[in-house]
């Protein structure tokens, strides 16, 4: 715009000084922009002949860069005009027709270009071709200037509908293109999903941990929490205040490790029953898992070191009923709401009554197989209310509390469990084994 | 305890199977482990009737036999049986039986032996599962001839009286009275709900006063507070009839001879030893019941000379010990062929010192088992008449008709307070007290004015409890309700618990699995990991009775189990090993007092990984438990632990959090590895447990984010190789102060452009500030702070 008004300005300058030269006359041009393509000359005086003097020095001067769309006498101001037009789009005049020819065959040659087009590179290509700025609809647009006045809205409003038109291809196509780029680049994106993963390594715990862990969660459920005791012990801990002076026979059939006359490796989770017992007073409700230590040789059902869950609870009112819904409860997690366990009499010096405690055999389901050996049943868990020698020791009134306390064999219940039939296997820790739980 | 069926039912009638009367047996207290009915053994074996006896054509050993089985038709058997003969009545084994002899079993089958067919098998005793000591007048090594009343086709367990059912009992160590056939019974009655039938046992006796032949002393009142003695004279000594040897062997002993088999049967019978003397050799005719003399020995009567100690009790006559109260008799003064006259004694020893006796002696009899869990104190006379009442029975002697009786015992009958309101809520049932009552009186348990009185043959019952137990398990355990405890009890897991959780998830999240090892260990193993001949940590727990050296002490380092194990993975070829024990180690204190157990987190690998993996892990874990201020060390010098020995002192190091130490880590030492024979690179850990707790901070309190934009400078340097990056690191952090972030080492050069013994390092700092959008100029004066220091350090910035 501004070049193009230093144009007209220089025109106008050249015009006025050639006229001066040339014929030593004073004629005035002034301009008068009629659109961005087209402005008018004015001559202020004018002479006949000057006219077409004045219209070719115009001419000439403009040549090229402009043309001289019209001239002649201003009904006005009786001034001379002449109307220049940008030479670029106006050779010459339009008929509205011509333009509405030239924008359907625009329409027609943009739309089968676009339609056939392959690749959005080329389609942009196409969209500046057609619709850029100096794309072939703008050079068109620009000629709106040569159409006549009555023309020029209708063509304007055809030419946007064109130009609407190829917008909506342009885009419908890119969508296309780009919808088809897509799945071009996931197809051939396709993997073999059959080829392994790559693994972070998965640790897994030890199976005893394992069945450990689910009997806490039971218990912590249940409203026990979990303590722990020394393992190497005092023997008042783990037999005499458990109702196991020395010399009782019961004390033979746990063969013992000593590590002085007076002190031993416990021989069961039961001594912390008695450190609870002395370090809290009722209600008591805990568990306490741990190592026990017998001296047993190595084979495939005994280890010198195996693992034991202690429960102890004690408060007034606790009934032998308690235990057995307790137990029921226990096993009903571990094992599934139908199982059912018996409390059969037996004895253990620190609890009276004491009981055994088979559960229905997992296999058959109580009816007798070869792994309950035909009983139903399986021998987990020894259990019994706490003796009141017990009680008394720990200086809790037998009068007034009463309690049970159980003890389950964790080995006992984990090779049950995963059916592994070589306590061993347990301590040896072969990857192999240890891969197999989770 | 084997009890036998028929034996039972002198006492008490019962209509149910065997299998019936195990399970109710079972669930009244009385477990049985197995039960077997003698004539399943014998199954297809029938008494047989020979006809004829015929050389084999064939062989000159055999011969072929015609025999009357019952049936329509002879059958023909071969045998190579010499001692058989026309009208023998034999076990015949018919085609299909199952014989067992030892340990092989054959199934008898119609065949042709050289040449004559075979339509069965003669049997000897032992393929009936019996020996000479049950029918005296049999060929133990030949076909046993039957002579007693049968006939041919009847099955041999009728016929020679093979049909009785054994019971295995296995009875609790409280209950030794339920080691007897009385006892048993007692049990039975009171669990089916049937009369028990015991009569006082009774026997005519001789005119003879035994006080003119024996005297009976006891010295020690307190191991021997009665002894019961009684005489029999004239013995004949012979088998003891069919009936009794049947009975015994039911019961698993084996009949000797019918003296020796009365003792046994009225021991089996009445849970009460009895043993039995040739007057002859009862020097002086005196009996003294004494504590043994220094160097006095006895022969006992399995043959083996034992010397006795003062502390033990013995039975000595004038001169010298004739018997191990309570234990075993000696050989001189036992029954023999010629015995004329014996003496048989039954007596109450303190259950204690027959036990350390038998234990001392290393000889635990079937007497001394008994003796030890305590017995009657009142039975002595009855079992003293019952062994007469079976001596007269049996034909075996002259009972003298007086006993001597020295009796210092005092019984006591305990009284317990029979609550039936109390022992409904102590059980949570509701037994009416009536039955209560009279499952009590079935146990031979008197009730008197609100009292229990427990009888003497009770050892057990001292309170309301025993009462308790007595009442449920004939009620039945399983009628008792199933109950949910009430009221509230806290329930959580302590801090520690927690913590201990958190290392153990964290760890398998990290790719280790848990592994359990022995806690204790061999003291080889200290030499194993190379630990120094004076360190502490092999000062240990030590076992006084060890199953063997390799689990003689208590671990005081956990590094050996760990190591162990990942020599067995690596020893069964697995590739790879990444292992984490939680366990204790056991400190020794004082000298009678307990060793402290800090538990440990020890970590093992092997198998793509290297120190810094297990490094990474380390402080991952740490800052999973909220551990902060971390600090690795090469181990020096002034190392805390002794357990360095066993890295490579180049690639181990210890964590510090502030100064704490926390563990000790890196690779294994070569030497140690050698050791272990691992033959790939290992690596391990061992951090403390307490100190880790102390150290950790488990809140958590959210710090906004941030709201200015951060600032990032790199910076390469280039120092000698022995400046640790840590210090590197420090001086950056100090010189940057409180806008630093977060220093990030990226990148650590040797190489071409680099002088030898020097590294370029790389490092990503971040800086941002909480007041605002940290200024160029700011980020500039912080980087010009840390290469001054980082200058001093002698790092410069790489060109």
């Amino acid at each position: 715009m501004l070049t193009e008004r230093v144009a007209v300005h220089a025109v106008c300058r050249e015009a006025s000084v050639a006229e001066k030269t040339l014929y030593r006359r004073s004629v005035k041009f002034t301009h008068e922009w009629h659109c961005r393509s087209s402005f008018r000359i004015f001559l202020k005086t004018v002479v006949s002949g000057d006219v077409a003097f004045a219209l070719r020095t115009v001419e000439v001067l403009a040549s090229g860069k402009w043309v001289v769309n019209k001239c002649g006498l201003s009904c006005l101001d009786g001034c001379f005009f002449i109307f220049l037009t940008n030479a670029g789009n106006s050779k010459n005049f339009l008929r509205g027709e011509d333009m509405k020819e030239q924008l359907r065959q625009i329409e027609e040659t943009a739309v089968a270009a676009i339609s056939s087009c392959t690749d959005l590179r080329a389609l942009d290509e196409l969209r500046v071709k057609f619709l850029g700025k100096k794309g072939e609809l703008t050079a068109i647009l620009k000629q709106m200037g040569k159409l006549s006045a009555e023309e020029r809205p209708a063509m304007g409003q055809l030419a946007n509908q064109v130009r609407a038109a190829l917008e909506t291809a342009v885009s419908e196509k890119s969508a296309a293109l780009q919808e088809a780029a897509k799945a071009a680049k996931i197809a051939a994106e396709s993997i073999d999903v059959t080829m392994p993963g790559k693994r972070p390594a998965v640790g897994r715990l030890h199976p005893l941990q394992i069945v450990e862990n689910e009997i806490k969660e039971i218990f912590l459920g249940m409203g026990f929490s979990v303590a722990d005791g020394p393992e190497v012990e005092y023997d008042y801990y783990n037999f005499e205040a458990l109702n196991l002076p020395p010399n009782h026979p019961a004390r033979d059939t746990q063969d013992t490790f000593y590590i002085t006359e007076n002190i031993l490796l416990r021989t069961q989770t039961s001594s912390v029953q008695v450190h609870v017992m002395e370090n809290q007073k009722p209600p008591i409700r805990v568990i306490a898992p741990g190592r026990v230590y017998r001296s047993d040789a190595v084979d495939a059902t005994h280890s010198p070191l195996f693992h034991q869950i202690e429960g102890l609870v004690v408060d007034k009112g606790i009934t032998m009923a308690d235990l057995k819904g307790t137990l029921e409860l226990l096993m009903q997690r571990l094992y599934g709401d139908d199982c059912k366990i018996r409390l059969r009499p037996h004895h253990f010096p620190f609890t009276e009554p004491s009981a055994e405690v088979d559960v229905m055999c997992f296999n058959c389901h109580g009816e007798g197989c070869r792994v309950c050996k035909g009983e139903g049943y399986i021998e987990l868990l020894g259990a019994g209310m706490v003796h009141p020698k017990v009680l008394e020791g720990c200086g809790i009134d037998s009068e007034v509390y009463s309690g049970f306390a159980f003890g389950l064999g964790l080995e006992r219940i984990v090779m049950r469990r995963y059916n592994i039939s070589d306590m061993r296997l347990l301590f040896e820790n072969d990857m192999r084994f240890l891969e197999q739980f989770r | 305890m084997n009890l036998s069926m028929k034996w039972l039912a002198d006492y008490v009638k019962l209509d149910i199977t065997p299998k019936e009367f195990c399970a109710g047996m079972t669930m009244s207290g009385s477990k049985v482990e197995a039960f077997e009915k003698e004539a399943e053994k014998v199954q297809g074996i029938v008494v047989g009737r020979i006809l004829s006896k015929a050389q084999h054509e064939n062989a000159d050993a055999l011969f072929v036999c015609s025999v009357d089985l019952g049936g329509e038709e002879p059958v023909q058997i071969v045998t190579n049986a010499k001692n058989v003969k026309e009208g023998d009545l034999v076990p015949v084994a018919t085609p299909g039986t199952v014989v067992t002899e030892g340990s092989e079993s054959m199934k008898i089958k119609v065949s042709k032996v050289r040449g004559v067919e075979s339509r069965g098998m003669f049997c000897g005793l032992s393929t009936l599962g019996l020996s000479q000591h049950d029918f005296p007048y049999a060929d133990a090594e030949s076909v046993f001839v039957i002579e007693e009343e049968c006939t041919p086709g009847q099955d041999i367990a009728s016929a020679i009286g093979l049909n009785d059912v054994s019971v295995e009992f296995e009875i609790t160590s409280n209950r030794p009275d339920c080691l007897s056939v009385i006892g048993l019974a007692r049990e039975a009655a009171a669990t089916f709900d049937v009369p028990l039938d015991v009569k006082e046992p009774e026997y005519h006796g001789t005119d003879e006063n035994i006080e003119d032949t024996l005297d009976v002393e006891i010295q020690n009142k307190e191991l021997c507070t009665r002894y019961a003695a009684g005489l029999v004279r004239n013995v004949k000594i012979g088998p003891s009839p069919r009936w009794m040897r049947e009975r015994l062997r039911a019961s698993g002993v084996r009949p000797i001879n019918n003296l020796v088999d009365i003792t046994n049967y009225v021991m089996l019978e009445y849970g009460q030893p009895m043993h039995a003397f040739d007057l002859r050799y009862v020097a002086g005719g005196k009996i003294c019941v004494r504590n043994a003399k220094a160097g006095e020995t006895i022969t006992t009567l399995d043959g083996v000379e034992r010397s006795l100690s003062e502390e033990m009790l013995i039975i000595a006559d004038a001169e010298k010990p004739i018997a191990v109260a309570g234990v075993m008799g000696g050989e001189y003064s036992g029954i023999m062929e010629d015995t004329v006259d014996v003496v048989f004694e039954s007596a109450y020893f303190e259950p204690t010192q027959v036990r350390l006796t038998a234990k001392k002696l290393g000889m635990r009899t079937d007497a001394s088992a008994r003796y030890e869990k305590g017995l009657d104190e009142t039975s002595m006379l009855t079992t003293l008449k019952r062994a007469f009442s079976l001596v007269e029975e049996l034909g075996a002697g002259e009972v003298v008709g007086t006993i001597i009786d020295r009796n210092y015992a005092n019984p006591v009958q305990n009284r317990i307070p029979f609550d039936p309101a109390w022992i409904n809520r102590f059980l949570g049932t509701e037994i009416p007290a009536a039955d209560m009552e009279k499952y009590l009186n079935s146990l031979g348990i008197a009730v008197e004015d609100g009292m229990a009185v427990s009888p003497t043959f009770r050892i057990d019952l001292e309170r309301k409890a025993d009462i308790a137990e007595e009442v449920a398990r004939i009620y039945g355990y399983n009628n008792i309700p199933s109950t949910v405890i009430t009221g509230v009890a806290k329930a959580q897991l302590t801090p520690a618990q927690k913590f201990n959780r958190t290392i153990e998830q964290t760890m398998a999240g990290m790719g280790c699995s848990g592994i359990l090892t022995y806690s204790f260990i061999s003291p080889k193993f200290f030499d194993k990991i190379c630990l120094p001949a004076d360190s502490k940590l092999r000062n240990t727990t030590t076992i006084m009775n060890p199953l063997g050296e390799d689990t003689s002490v208590m671990q005081t380092t956990t590094l050996p189990s760990v190591l162990e194990v990942l020599a067995t993975n690596y020893n069964k070829r697995n590739a790879s090993a990444w292992l984490f024990e939680i366990s204790k180690e056991y400190h020794p204190t004082t000298p009678d007092k307990l060793p402290e157990e800090p538990q440990r987190l020890t970590i093992g690998m092997y198998g793509g990984c290297d120190f810094f993996d297990l490094k990474g892990m380390l402080e991952a874990l740490m800052e999973k438990l909220g551990i902060s201020d971390l600090r690795f060390t090469r181990c020096g010098e002034d190392c805390p632990y002794d357990e360095a020995s066993a890295f490579h002192p180049g690639r181990s190091a210890v964590v510090y959090s502030g100064n704490t130490p926390l563990g000790i880590f890196g690779e294994l030492h070569p030497t140690v590895q050698e050791n272990y024979g691992i033959g790939v690179k290992a690596y391990a850990a061992k951090l403390d447990i307490p100190e880790m707790f102390a150290a950790a901070n488990d809140e958590i309190t959210y710090r906004p984010l941030p709201k200015f934009p951060a600032m990032t400078r790199d910076l390469s340097l280039v120092c000698d190789e022995s400046i640790p990056v840590a210090d590197l690191e420090s001086a950056i952090r100090d010189a940057v102060g409180k806008p630093l972030e977060k220093v990030e080492l990226f990148d650590v050069y040797r190489g071409e452009q680099i002088a030898k013994d020097k590294k370029s390092v790389s490092y990503k700092i971040v800086m941002r500030s909480a007041d605002g959008t940290m200024t160029d100029e700011q980020a500039d004066a912080a980087m010009k702070r840390v290469l001054k220091a980082l200058t001093k350090l002698g790092a410069d910035l790489r060109m």
